[in-house]
């Protein structure tokens, strides 16, 4: 990739990084905490996400 | 945080407007996939210079950040989503191009595609069987977003191969629990407006088969 090219993809996440910190800011200000019972029902469907992508790695 | 809890504290109107929502945002995002699918297919044959992919990313986000927030409440809004997703579909072009040139790059494509698809279909569907709150998630997914787009800033400079599978498995895994996020968001009501929905199921989907081509280019040792 050409130099120009690095530089304004490098501008373009930098400008993402910028507009989305305050939400991100505010995200955890005001998420709600969660339960036990919360975290495993995210932990669960991502486990099987990591599997499902390595099945899919193994295919190709 | 379960089911009870919010059949007990919803009115059925808001039941039915948050049925009305999802509709309207699954038939906008199929129109908008498809139509996404279609410009892809476009730069493909028209063969665009790999240097496109930079400005249409570019003019998707000035209008993603300026324009859509303005436009959403309006019919116009349906409009900038298609600009959108049809911007972003333009620029693959030249990368799906390029894994095409590869021995089993057509597997590759067809393989994340399709992995894109039950990633999505499966998430989006445990979010609306299990109706659970999943807004707690919040923080932690843009403060994870806020790490790997730095990471990846550095990484296109600093150009390790590892860290850019890492920054990829990092962004699946993102974009995986932000479907997640989005889905709990409509269906508790945190989403009212479909055009925004539509928009953030689509980024979701979007990066998830970037990435996840990515990660199957490099992983089968042709990337």
């Amino acid at each position: 990739m050409e130099m120009w090219m690095k530089i304004g993809y490098a501008l373009l996440l930098g400008m993402m990084v910028v507009l989305l910190f305050p939400r991100a800011r505010h995200m955890l200000k005001h998420s709600p905490k969660a339960s036990g019972d919360d975290w495993r029902a995210v932990l669960i469907p991502l486990v099987l996400l990591v599997l499902f992508v390595i099945i899919l790695v193994k295919m190709v | 945080m379960n089911e009870q809890h919010y059949s007990i504290s919803r009115s059925p109107e808001a039941i039915l407007e948050t049925n009305k929502v999802l509709k309207n945002t699954y038939v906008l995002l199929s129109m908008t996939l498809l139509f996404s699918a279609l410009m892809a297919g476009v730069s493909m044959a028209m063969e665009v210079p790999p240097a496109v992919p930079l400005f249409t990313m570019g003019g998707a986000f000035l209008l993603l950040w300026l324009v859509l927030p303005k436009t959403a409440n309006s019919a116009a809004g349906i409009g900038v989503v298609f600009a959108i997703t049809g911007l972003l579909g333009f620029g693959l072009g030249p990368m799906l191009n390029a894994y095409l040139q590869l021995a089993n790059g057509s597997q590759i494509i067809t393989t994340a595609l399709g992995g894109t698809g039950v990633i999505f279909l499966g998430l989006s569907g445990y979010a609306l069987t299990t109706r659970r709150d999943f807004s707690f998630l919040g923080g932690m997914l843009f403060v994870g977003l806020l790490v790997v787009l730095i990471a990846a800033i550095a990484n296109i400079f600093l150009a390790i191969p590892a860290m850019s599978l890492t920054i990829s498995a990092a962004v699946i895994l993102i974009m995986s629990g932000l479907i997640l996020f989005d889905t709990s968001r409509i269906i508790h009501g945190g989403e009212t407006n479909y055009i925004m929905a539509t928009v953030a199921l689509y980024l979701d989907i979007y990066n998830i088969f970037v990435h996840l081509l990515h990660l199957l280019g490099a992983l089968s040792g042709e990337d």
